[in-house]
């Protein structure tokens, strides 16, 4: 007879024993009050395909509303300008922000990743001079990770900082990179020494101030006809010493870390929410009835989504870095998102005779249109899988 | 909310390893007697976990031992252990004496339920009470399905009769079974990583390839999807309020389905055997997820009450009515 769990197998991974139902703290619940005081004044008049863009929806007004009203610097010091509240905090604000629609790309990287980098790994100069300004929404970032050559395979990156006397020498071209027409900075992963065949070693990470001589940025039109990203050229870029963040050769261990702040959190899991929100809306103006299973099931699913990110914001509450767990939640978050403009588009054009109004119909078409890219952006589903086996010991 | 009570598990665990090994559930699937196991559970004293302390019992709330019927799912127990916890619980609220023996909970006769052959009552709803009738008077007949202890049961339940509580005994009876499910999955999760690991084709293990590494990926989000499901659908304990029900038997229940098919897939042909456990979880997984309303009876109800509540006039977004109805602004 073959035992039930042979053997090394009885005790699960730990990875999987970490994410708990987690309740959320009420001081943090009160601040949806803030917030929707917000959202009503400057967001609920959009129409919902405006909405429907929210991560790409950029608009610096509304940023710098959100750091008047402390809603950017959740999760940091009160020192720099932060709020000193944590991971909770944040996920109570986005929930609301990205559930509303509203149009986060300001501040958005510099709020959930630069700001919580340069406080990680920066010098106490760095930390003064750029985070109190992010927590104002005042400066706005972008990430230089892609390149032509360098997609999944980050590891590959050209881009070179050379030293000389002053400082550093950038030479290179970054690529995808959300938002660096309206950024002010960048935090680009470069080569310091040697090549590209050295893999993870001789990578950094520096910041670069996009008005710098010798930075070009090019917009690059998506298919909805946004210019969300932007192609980025360095030629000569000269910049001080302080241009480095963290460890010379560090560069890709920070980055690892980093990109657990882009894979947790809410903001995978609810980037089709508007779409399921104006669906429910029509099938209640027209009083139908008979896809209350899709209803049910895809509610059920947000709802065990959204349990899954909250034990995970539980996760960074506790100082962890829950990078497998994170991509758990991003990868079934994203799949989810996904689904939605596909199940909602059989269901409006299933019932032919039935009217749906333009701004539903071009919602529908945008979130169809933009589906792919939700498990392309932050690391894609192939990469976000083969870390998941990794955690479950599979090699 | 009640946070589950850890503490609780280890031993438990430890019984049902003791005395609930594949060995004794294979025998009892197979017509062997089941007294001596049931015999251990009742020594156990886990049986009273959720009557009153008043009562004679723990005085746990169902959120709280979430994770022993975990346990019993992961130990693929045939046994109406879970279903015999919130029988006496819900008979000691009435002022009922509890039998000694397995009772399983019936929220209709319509179709088989789950357990019966290896119970001595049934707790029936009526749909106006919840009646507690020896299982001999509702005719208890086999389904013919191979291994299962389930038994379509028929006639007028006769015995004692207490109020049937909001909702009926369908939505407890259901994140119990999520909670079984949920069990059962983890430990296939484990069950299936293990032998992606040490199965050797093409000179390296099968778990090197990426298509079974992403299979398995799946597996595990589905895992700690029914596990957070199960929690949440248990959080606010007895009787289970519908909609939190909902959500822990439609995420198990399309879990189930799909863990049963990947596990099967990674073991192949040595799955399918009966000398192998992986079948005693898969055959489970499949039965429980038709148990008390699979995926499509309760997604039914919950969008019913998600559209209901819109036509009432609640213009409250998905993540609003999520928070306050199934969260229950936890």
């Amino acid at each position: 007879m073959l035992a039930i769990a042979p053997g090394r197998d009885e005790e699960p991974p730990p990875v999987f024993d970490t994410l708990m139902l987690a309740p959320l703290p009420e001081r943090d619940e009160a601040l949806r009050t803030v917030v929707r005081d917000l959202l009503t004044r400057h967001v609920c008049a959009m129409p919902a395909d405006q909405r429907a863009r929210s991560w790409q929806g950029f608009d610096a007004g509304f940023s710098r509303a959100l750091g008047r009203a402390g809603l950017l610097g959740l999760t940091l010091p009160t020192a720099y300008g932060g709020q000193n509240r944590g991971p909770f905090a944040r996920f109570v604000v986005v929930e609301e922000l990205l559930g509303a629609g509203a149009p986060v790309a300001a501040h958005w990287i510099a709020d959930r990743q630069s700001a919580p980098l340069i406080l990680r790994y920066g010098t106490e100069a760095q930390r003064l001079a750029y985070i109190p300004r992010i927590c104002r929404g005042e400066a706005l970032f972008c990430i230089g990770m892609s390149e032509p050559g360098s997609g999944s395979d980050l590891a590959s990156v050209r881009s070179r900082a050379d030293r000389t006397a002053t400082g550093w020498q950038v030479n290179g071209h970054k690529i995808w990179t959300t938002n660096a027409l309206h950024s002010d900075f960048m935090i680009a992963l470069v080569r310091t020494s040697g090549t590209a065949a050295d893999r993870h070693a001789g990578l950094s990470q520096i910041i670069i101030d996009l008005r710098t001589p010798g930075v070009t940025i090019r917009p690059i039109v998506d298919l909805t006809g946004d210019a969300h990203f932007s192609e980025v050229f360095f030629d000569n870029v000269a910049l001080d010493h302080d241009a480095l963040i963290g460890g010379e050769g560090q560069g890709w261990q920070q980055v690892a870390a980093e990109l657990a702040f882009e894979r947790s959190g809410p903001e995978r899991i609810y980037s089709s929410v508007v779409l399921l929100d104006a669906w429910v809306r029509h099938l209640r103006a027209v009083g139908r009835q008979d896809c209350v299973a899709l209803v049910g099931r895809l509610t059920a699913e947000l709802a065990i989504l959204r349990a899954m990110s909250i034990a995970c914001t539980a996760r960074l509450a506790a100082g962890d870095s829950p990078v497998v767990e994170a991509s758990i939640v991003k990868d079934r978050g994203t799949g989810f998102e996904q689904e939605l403009p596909l199940v909602i588009g059989d269901d409006l054009a299933a019932h032919p005779d039935e009217p749906v109004d333009a701004e539903l119909y071009r919602t529908l078409l945008y979130v169809t249109h933009i589906a792919p890219s939700f498990s392309l952006r932050g690391g894609t589903r192939e990469i976000l899988r083969g870390i998941i086996a990794r955690g479950m010991g599979l090699r | 909310m009640i946070e589950p009570d850890m503490g609780l598990v280890e031993p438990f665990v430890r019984m049902l390893d003791d005395a609930a090994g594949p060995t004794s559930v294979r025998a009892i699937e197979a017509g062997g007697t089941w007294q001596p196991l049931w015999q251990a559970i009742v020594n156990s004293g886990y049986l009273d976990a959720l009557v009153s302390e008043d009562g004679g019992g723990a005085g746990l709330t169902l959120g709280q031992i979430a994770p022993l019927i975990e346990a019993l799912g992961a130990h693929a127990l045939p046994l109406p252990v879970a279903d015999t916890m919130v029988a006496r619980a819900l008979l000691a609220r009435a002022g009922i004496a509890a039998p000694a023996g397995p009772i399983v909970l019936a929220a209709s006769l319509a179709q088989p339920v789950t357990g019966a052959l290896l119970a001595d009552h049934a707790l029936v709803d009526t749909g106006t009470a919840l009646v507690l009738s020896p299982l001999v008077a509702l005719n208890p007949e086999p389904t013919g399905v191979h291994g299962s202890s389930a038994a379509q049961l028929s006639g007028t339940p006769h015995g004692p009769v207490m109020d049937r509580p909001a909702g009926g005994l369908r939505a407890t009876a259901a994140a119990c079974r999520a909670a079984l499910i949920a069990g059962a999955v983890a430990r296939l999760t484990t069950m299936t990583t293990g032998y992606a690991n040490d199965r050797v084709q093409f000179g390296k293990p099968i778990g090197r390839q990426q298509a079974v590494q992403h299979l398995l990926a799946v597996m595990a989000q589905d895992m700690i999807a029914c596990r957070l499901a199960a929690r949440l659908g248990a959080a606010w304990g007895m009787p289970v309020p519908p909609l939190c029900a909902a959500s822990a038997k439609i995420t198990t229940s399309i879990a189930a389905a799909r863990v049963a098919n990947s596990a099967h897939a990674v073991h192949g042909a040595i799955g399918i055997s009966a000398d192998f456990d992986l079948q005693l979880l898969t055959r489970r997984l499949h039965e429980w997820r038709l148990a008390d309303g699979s995926e499509g009876y309760w997604s039914a109800v919950l969008g019913q009450a998600r559209l209901g509540q819109a036509l009432l006039g609640s213009d409250s977004t998905t993540i609003e009515w999520v928070r306050s109805q199934i969260f229950r602004d936890m």
